[in-house]
């Protein structure tokens, strides 16, 4: 029982299969993750530090949810909103929902057409994605500037617990500004791949390494890690 | 086993990873401002910690001038006092040891010990410490701005923190003293992905987890719990920026402040504290493991003997970092949370004593019948243990609430913190300094100096934390401006208070010596060549000392060893390096 995993020297390694092979990996010399890049390990070890920023904040909401004083406002209602005559509860977190799980397949897509070297049909993927993902951030602008409209502040609001607009207003905020990241981080990689930087190893302009495809994948991690945060803060803040 | 045998006659594992294009330098500020060697980042790391650890002392100086002459400094009125203690205490926590242990060696040290050309993200590993000098600086304007800094002590409990009594509370100090540490954990999340990453997937051929130095598995783990402990600091910290600027009500309970009710109600301060401890109870042991893994590797190599017990070291720093997340109440016994929350973090907080104290009796047993040369190294590290025995040994009291509660706030929690997390780990520090100072300059520090500077600190911080704890158990409080004229604090109690601040100043200006020492030896100490401890570690089997860019040569390290083949009985001289494959002598294994 074994498998091979390719090197970056052009060798390949046998590796045990299952258990074993964890613990083969764990105990060999140079790398504990046997076919992981470096890029690629440090995402994920900075996406679990990131998780539990989110988890401290949601933790945080939940707190002051369970023991403020004052009643907390009814999200149903709150994020709702009228169309054609009819209220329809959490309509545009719907919507938004939708838009943020889709780009998720956009970008698990791009991240295909980019391991195949299709320049064009990735760079678009992943521009797509960006739209996706402009498309959330400017939902939840509106959403914003109609509560806001409405007197949801900071420090208080027209329907109870004053800690309802800060958790909503911090929370958010937070996740919106790790989507805007996401966007920005999109367009770079997406003008690289389209430029054909990864096939040239044109290096990069700050820190001077050559890229390859896989950034489009350790992009992809960062952008479903941000999509599955919304998952959670949909389901606490939204649902709850 | 398999991992701690000697590999004469293993097959060299296989290179998997194609030797890195460094970045190399062309100009001198590339090369010397903003390098992206990780051992220019390391001396540039240490020497901004030093600076403003040398703020932290002068701190430490006023604060006790004040505890031990009261009435006679009048400068120091009740809000200088608070915002000393403030400063002192987050300098040296945040700004010094963990900047210094992680920053300054983690990124000296891994790289070298690991066998590798640099940290995998050089450019990243710059920028945090660029964000990681902004952090610093920021934190040093709270002494120039409106106001002055925070004086909400180092926890910055809300709602004091921003309330208009306390100092730097409605004026800029807490907004500086937030601001900075948000930088600060922003700049260490760079670099503490540098070292996981480096340690996890850029080691040399033939470097198993089990055969790193136990320095790197401290600063590894200590790093990897810095990531997950930091962002709840992070989040409290982004909160209360929001309680003081947009008069959010995150920890802000009612209350009437000079008797007007304040906007503000409904908020959780047990949350603030229990986000604080989250993140602070770890910290002590981000500083105290880098200090446990580093002493390890002192104690074997001056006492020429292989770690007693190596597997059995690496177990007990992974299960102390994991149980440092489960005891963060035990700083809460006295907060009103749950009283049945006490049992559990009691039971908890006692427990990490065994991992703790499996590492003592091994350090112990490593100097039994070694062959103990009492260099400055050795005597620092002598000093760490028994100062980390008191130290722990009080942390017993403490971490019961029957007897905490009696104790907290006194002088006793104070004298317990400041000997296990204060003087243990900077006795760790020292004692690095003087074992790397010849790796990283090519010259030794001059040994009267250093010997003067050994017995006035280690002494001198014993009769200054010793007698604290009478102190506390006397029930004097911390925190306190002025005792004043109190029935159950007798005269004794003031003259030793006293004595103390005389110690404090001394034991202070050993330090100066130190950094006296440091500076001179750079020029005129003895030339140390390239390994003068005879150590069998990587870092200083490196072609060149101090070492070049990218370390190693040509070809980068194979290692044959683990870390401590010291004495092996038939080897040609009393250590055997690493990358060296076998002495012509019989295989020969080592008891596991």
């Amino acid at each position: 029982m074994a498998q091979t995993v390719e090197t970056h020297t052009g060798e390949t390694l046998e590796r045990p299969l299952g258990l074993r092979g964890v613990a083969a990996d764990f105990s060999s010399d140079q790398r504990a993750f046997k076919n992981v890049s470096w890029g690629k390990a440090m995402m994920w070890i900075f996406l679990l530090s990131d998780t539990f920023i989110f988890g401290c904040f949601l933790v945080a909401y939940m707190t002051a949810r369970m023991s403020t004083t004052v009643a907390w406002p009814n999200p149903s209602e709150v994020f709702a909103l009228t169309i054609g005559g009819q209220e329809i509860p959490l309509i545009l977190i719907a919507i938004m929902t939708f838009v943020l799980i889709s780009s998720s397949g956009t970008m698990a897509m791009a991240v295909n057409f980019g391991y195949r070297r299709d320049r064009r049909t990735t760079a678009i993927l992943m521009l797509l994605t960006a739209v996706l993902g402009a498309t959330f951030v400017g939902m939840q602008a509106f959403e914003w500037s109609k509560l806001i409209a409405e007197g949801v502040r900071p420090w208080e609001n027209p329907w109870g617990a004053a800690q309802f607009g800060s958790t909503f207003f911090m929370i958010t905020g937070f996740h919106g500004t790790h989507v805007t990241i996401g966007v920005i981080f999109l367009l770079i990689v997406a003008r690289k791949v389209w430029r054909g930087d990864f096939d040239t190893e044109r290096r990069g302009f700050f820190t001077s390494r050559k890229g390859n495809y896989e950034v489009v994948e350790i992009m992809g991690l960062y952008w479903h890690f941000v999509d599955l945060v919304w998952v959670f803060i949909f389901a606490f803040f939204y649902l709850w | 086993m398999v991992d701690i045998r000697s590999g004469a006659d293993e097959v060299i594992p296989l290179a998997e990873v194609e030797d890195v294009e460094l970045y190399h330098p062309k100009s001198w500020w590339t090369h010397y401002v903003f390098s992206q060697d990780a051992k220019i980042i390391a001396i540039q790391y240490s020497l901004t910690a030093t600076a403003i650890g040398m703020v932290a002392l002068v701190l430490s100086w006023l604060i006790r001038l004040q505890l031990g002459f009261p009435g006679t400094f009048n400068f120091i009125d009740a809000d200088h006092y608070y915002q000393f203690i403030t400063m002192h205490g987050m300098i040296m926590v945040i700004y010094l040891l963990t900047a210094l242990f992680l920053g300054g060696f983690g990124n000296y040290l891994i790289p070298l010990m690991v066998g590798a050309r640099d940290m995998v993200f050089p450019y990243a590993n710059m920028l945090s410490y660029w964000l990681y000098l902004l952090a610093v600086l920021i934190l040093a304007a709270g002494f120039f701005v409106p106001g002055g800094p925070t004086g909400a002590g180092w926890t910055l409990y809300p709602p004091q923190a921003v309330l208009s009594g306390t100092p730097g509370g409605q004026d800029w100090g807490i907004l500086v003293m937030l601001s900075s540490l948000i930088l600060f954990i922003i700049g260490f999340t760079m670099g503490g992905l540098n070292y996981v990453v480096t340690v996890l997937q850029g080691r040399a051929r033939g470097m198993t987890l089990m055969r790193m130095p136990l320095t790197i598995w401290g600063i590894f783990t200590a790093t990897v719990m810095a990531l997950l402990a930091f962002p709840a600091l992070f989040v409290a910290c982004v909160m209360m920026l929001f309680d003081r600027l947009l008069g959010t009500s995150f920890f802000m309970p009612a209350i009437v402040e000079m008797g007007t009710q304040l906007k503000q109600g409904g908020g959780s301060p047990i949350l603030f504290q229990h986000l604080f401890w989250f993140f602070g109870h770890p910290e002590v042991y981000i500083v105290a493991l880098p200090a446990f893994g580093i002493v390890s590797d002192l104690i074997s190599t001056h006492a020429r003997k292989n770690i007693f017990g190596y597997r059995m070291m690496v177990w007990a720093i992974v299960i102390i970092g994991a149980l440092s997340f489960v005891v963060w109440a035990h700083h809460m016994y006295v907060s009103g949370m749950n009283p049945n929350f006490g049992f559990f973090f009691a039971t908890t907080t006692l427990i990490i004593a065994v991992p703790t104290a499996i590492k003592v009796y091994n350090w112990v047993l490593t100097l039994w019948r070694g062959d103990i040369h009492l260099t400055l190294p050795m005597l620092f590290a002598l000093a760490f243990i028994v100062t980390f025995v008191n130290g722990g040994l009080t942390g017993l009291f403490l971490g019961n609430v029957v007897v905490d509660v009696p104790l907290s706030d006194t002088m006793f929690v104070v004298a317990h913190f400041h000997m296990v997390m204060g003087v243990a780990p900077i006795m760790v520090i020292f004692g690095a300094i003087y074992h790397w100072y010849p790796k990283v300059t090519g010259r030794m520090l001059n040994e009267a100096m250093g010997q003067i500077h050994f017995w006035v600190t280690f002494l001198g911080a014993y009769l200054i934390f010793f007698p604290m704890h009478y102190l506390g158990l006397l029930g004097i409080p911390r925190r306190y401006h002025e005792l004043g004229e109190t029935a159950f604090i007798p005269e004794s109690a003031h003259t030793l208070n006293m004595f103390i601040s005389v110690m404090a100043l001394t034991v202070g200006a050993a330090q100066i010596l130190f950094l006296f020492n440091l500076a001179w030896s750079l020029k005129r100490g003895r030339p140390s060549g390239g390994n003068p401890w005879r150590a069998t570690t990587l870092e200083w089997q490196t072609p060149q000392t101090p070492p070049a860019h990218g370390n190693w040569g040509k070809e980068l390290p194979v290692v044959y060893r683990w870390a401590y083949d010291y004495s092996v009985p038939g080897a040609a001289e009393d250590f055997i390096p690493q990358n060296q494959p076998g002495l012509g002598m019989p295989t020969r294994e080592h008891a596991s």
